[in-house]
């Protein structure tokens, strides 16, 4: 049994908390404050991560694991740095239009993979830049400057532009083609990018971007859940690791009497009922045993599941009821899913640690595993190193589940409130925080 | 490269093709001599063009049906009837080599008999003549001319310079191919659904451009049957109007298949070198090329509207849109009707011979129908077929009407687990706060039979209250639509109501 295992429920989640957080510390690259997408050999950068470590960092000071100037230090570097890239759009460039190519070279900090300048992940690091500017409010010239630095990288967004035209925010744009469009519809992670695009004082997307956007939403009653559909997991958990939905409605929600919190418990429900009914009979998958999300997963061989042959998706968002699903499971979805339903979720973390102990090392969780696809010791098949992404969630989720210091502090961001507002947010503590009047 | 591969197409000149040729357009035919104005006169003899002659003869009316080339049109000749005798087949073959996952054995050599399977196709043909013939048409009182058909004015037209009168006028030329723009495309030589019925040969490599309900019908059938199939749509999911999730499981579906799925990627150029057709494709801006024996495109589709002087009959048109009509059908001369896939798509069989029927009571019987007002189900019939009715999930929410939707995955329903067929669902949406049915999508081997129950739902005004009292024969795919309604019925099922019951049902 996993030493972990032991732990109780606090000193199992101090433990987790601390390693995801150990995950920024021990990567970064000293000299710009990028942080790697892995932690695999020659990982380029993802810009999502970077603003998972910068909305880290200030938690982490709170609970006395980095001092302060230390990580006003390494959010610095960051925000220094991507203030000084080239926003020419050029091939190699580091973005444009403020926003920024979803994989850059953790050297130069240039666009690798011949990436998209990606709206959401961009929208995840400016919401990183603004939790920093909003925790780090001494009266002191580098908090000032951070503050100003992380003001100014978002009013130089050009979220209208991202709008081409179109009633939506278009999903990426490459040098080489134009903007890009995946086809994506219904609900996604995408409220972050939303409210930061509505709230911009300088190039907010039109006031109907989000009404263009909710309607392609698809309430269903799936597995006697009424629920706002999305298959991954982590569609629904991203924006709320930053905002605090709980008790706030969009026209959506209140018409139809739920929250986008209440949504993402029900989510985990879903996810519980299709794990146990486990269409394809894979092995690992019950009440305890789920977790559908944007994981990496096997690629490399074929499985052999009651005769019939099937593919494996390597990395890809898996999702239920649909799929794709081929038998892999994300344990930090999991474990994200913590504020939502904290005993389904501790339940679930606990059977997978102590069925599956090599889904953990150094304390932190592999971005996913397959069980069915096991070796000849019976051991399951686990992607290798550790993903930032998922350290990110997992930190943030086990600090807004312990102390909800990350949601209490961007209540605080009046960008964010306002871009809420505009999108036809109200109630709880938006309403209350229109009264004192938010700061920005 | 395949040097084997004879890319040229001829029509095989078999039994059944002289049968179905004797039946849908006879050699020897002469063309009758009108004796006065006709009550109707039909332009074109496809599925909408038949039912309407069929209906305008039974109410006994003077009727003229003008072919241009064969009767039954693409429908019957070179599209839903083809097209299901191939897929039928290429079943089999996908059963075979599944075998396993039905606990049987898959048998020890599989060899595909493309020219069996297209025999099957042309004699399946031949014996629906049975039902669509022109001999079948002049027994029934309808004067069938062949030739082409010219308007001359408000109320008269030729054909082949012989003069008819009418009183009114349908329009149902249909539609053909649309064949690509691309570069070299025509100069390669391509397939469409035109001609790729008369293939007696496997091409070995196949490239399907398009991603609609026909290419990827076809996409699947001859990969199947052994070709290694390419197909390329340049949005980003197939099916465009279809729901989200159906057009992703048909994709996995797909990929399941070992069809290449090129999704948001445009072909931009075709050349041949050698007896390969090289074929260079865009994706954003990833760059490929891909060698194919057979390039199949033109599967989307283009309305007859020209040739047919539609300005001297006073009737407005489009060359892309087709002939303009109302809700009534009628064209822009009151007397001129149009339907089928001439004025609109898509291009269903259904709606074309339902469309006739309007036009029919419209135009000869006083009515006042409104197309509108008709509730349409459609299917594509790969596997698993899609299908649905009524109205999308964005579709309500962009008229403001608030809609709710049940969902059964088809993994629920014993049947389909019983029978290996858990890809899918039954997903039925509802006016919000009511069991008023908007609209329903089935994803299932047999979708298209099981839509059927929720367009007489929607047709009888039933709601999902009524269909959850609607027993099923145990087990049965079906039995999904059953366990939406209810699912709606346990939803109806407020904390304030369970707490009366409980109540009630307290010791």
């Amino acid at each position: 049994m996993p030493e972990l295992c032991t732990l109780s429920d606090d000193a199992l989640l101090d433990r987790l908390q601390r390693a995801a957080f150990g995950y920024f510390v021990e990567t970064m690259n000293p000299a710009n404050g990028l942080v790697p997408d892995t932690s695999r050999d020659h990982s380029p950068v993802s810009i999502a991560v970077v603003g998972f470590a910068l909305s880290a960092y200030p938690a982490a000071v709170e609970r006395g694991w980095m001092e302060r100037a230390e990580a006003v230090r390494r959010s610095l570097l960051a925000l220094r740095f991507f203030q000084a890239s080239d926003q020419s759009g050029s091939p190699t460039a580091t973005g444009y239009k403020g926003f920024y190519y979803h994989f850059l070279d953790i050297h130069s900090g240039r666009r690798m993979w011949q990436s998209e300048l990606s709206m959401i992940d961009s929208a995840l690091l400016i919401a990183g830049m603004l939790t920093a500017a909003t925790c780090f409010d001494a009266d002191n010239a580098e908090e000032a400057e951070l503050r100003e630095l992380a003001d100014a990288l978002y009013r130089r967004v050009d979220w209208h532009w991202s709008q081409d035209g179109t009633s939506t925010i278009r999903q990426g744009w490459k040098p080489e083609s134009g903007y890009l469009h995946y086809g994506w519809e219904g609900y996604s992670e995408a409220i972050l990018l939303y409210a930061l695009a509505l709230g911009s004082p300088t190039h907010p997307v039109s006031p109907d971007c989000y009404a263009g956007w909710i309607s392609t939403y698809q309430w269903e009653n799936l597995y006697h859940q009424d629920f706002l559909y999305a298959g991954p997991l982590f569609v629904h958990h991203f924006s709320q690791a930053w905002i605090d939905l709980r008790g706030i409605r969009d026209r959506f929600m209140r018409e139809k009497g739920s929250d986008y919190f209440e949504n993402s418990r029900r989510a985990v429900l879903v996810q519980r009922q299709y794990t146990q009914l486990n269409p394809h009979e894979f092995t690992g998958y019950d009440c305890n045993g789920w977790g559908l999300s944007a994981c990496d997963g096997p690629t490399d061989a074929q499985l052999d599941v009651s005769h019939e042959q099937r593919r494996l998706f390597g990395y890809a968002a898996r999702g239920v009821p649909y799929g794709p699903d081929d038998g892999t499971l994300s344990p930090p979805s999991v474990l994200a899913s913590l504020p939502f339903a904290p005993e389904l979720s501790l339940a679930a973390l606990r059977n997978m640690l102590l069925r599956y102990p090599e889904i953990l090392t150094d304390d932190r969780l592999t971005t996913g595993f397959n069980a069915t696809l096991a070796d000849r010791h019976g051991r399951p098949w686990v992607s290798p190193g550790h993903y930032g992404l998922d350290q990110g969630i997992v930190f943030m989720m086990i600090e807004n589940h312990r102390r909800e210091s990350i949601w209490r502090r961007l209540r605080g961001c009046g960008y964010l409130a306002e871009g809420l507002r505009r999108a036809g947010f109200n109630g709880g503590w938006l309403d209350r925080s229109a009264d004192t009047g938010a700061r920005a | 490269m395949n040097a084997g591969f004879d890319a040229s197409i001829r029509t095989p000149t078999d039994a059944y093709e002289r049968q179905r040729i004797a039946a849908v357009h006879p050699e020897s035919w002469n063309n009758p001599e009108p004796s006065g104005p006709y009550q109707l006169v039909i332009v074109g003899a496809g599925p909408t063009g038949l039912a309407a002659a069929d209906a305008a003869a039974a109410l006994g009316a003077r009727v003229a049906l003008i072919e241009r080339h064969l009767i039954g049109g693409t429908c019957f000749n070179t599209g839903c009837v083809p097209s299901k005798s191939l897929l039928r087949t290429a079943r089999v073959y996908d059963q075979m080599r599944e075998a396993d996952r039905y606990g049987a054995q898959v048998p020890d050599d599989i060899r595909v008999d493309f020219a069996a399977a297209m025999a099957r196709l042309r004699r399946i043909r031949a014996h629906l003549t049975h039902s669509t013939s022109v001999r079948q048409l002049a027994a029934s009182g309808v004067d069938v001319y062949f030739g082409n058909a010219q308007f001359e004015g408000h109320d008269r037209l030729s054909v082949n310079g012989q003069s008819l009168r009418f009183e009114k006028a349908l329009i149902a030329t249909g539609a053909r191919p649309k064949v690509p723009d691309i570069p070299g495309l025509k100069q390669a030589g391509l397939l469409t659904n035109a001609t790729v019925f008369d293939l007696t040969e496997l091409p070995p490599r196949l490239l399907v451009i398009g991603g609609g309900p026909l290419g990827c019908e076809l996409a699947q059938a001859f990969q199947r049957f052994g070709s290694k199939v390419t197909i390329v749509q340049n949005l980003p999911l197939f099916l465009e109007r279809e729901e989200r999730d159906a057009a992703q499981i048909l994709s996995d579906a797909f990929r399941r298949d070992g069809i290449e799925v090129r999704l948001a990627t445009t072909a931009t150029a075709v050349r041949l070198e050698g007896n390969d057709k090289v074929v260079d494709l865009v994706s954003a801006d990833y760059h490929s090329t891909i060698r194919v024996d057979a390039i199949l495109a033109g599967i989307g589709r283009r309305p007859n509207v020209q040739g047919l002087a539609l300005e001297a009959a006073g009737v407005e048109y489009d060359d892309n849109d087709g002939v303009t009509i109302d809700d009534h059908l009628r064209t822009s001369n009151a007397h001129v009707y149009a339907a089928g896939d001439v004025c609109f798509n898509p291009g269903y069989a259904a709606i074309a011979q339902e469309s006739a029927q309007i036009v029919v009571r419209n135009a000869l019987a006083g009515g006042c129908e409104r197309l509108s007002e008709r509730i349409v189900p459609w299917c594509t019939y790969t596997d698993p077929e899609i299908a649905h009715v009524g109205m999308y999930v964005r579709e309500a929410n962009t008229r403001g009407i608030p809609i709710k939707t049940f969902t059964i995955p088809m993994h629920q329903v014993d049947r389909a687990i019983t029978d290996s067929e858990q890809g899918g669902f039954v997903k039925i949406h509802v006016r919000e706060g009511s069991d008023h049915i908007l609209g329903a999508t089935i994803v299932s081997r047999d979708a298209g039979d099981m839509i059927s129950q929720i367009t007489l739902a929607m047709v009888a005004g039933v709601g999902l209250r009524t269909l959850a009292k609607v027993i099923h024969a145990y087990p049965t795919k079906t039995e999904a639509i059953r366990e939406a309604a209810m699912a709606y019925n346990r939803n109806r099922l407020t904390p304030r109501v369970l707490a009366r019951l409980q109540r009630r049902l307290a010791p």
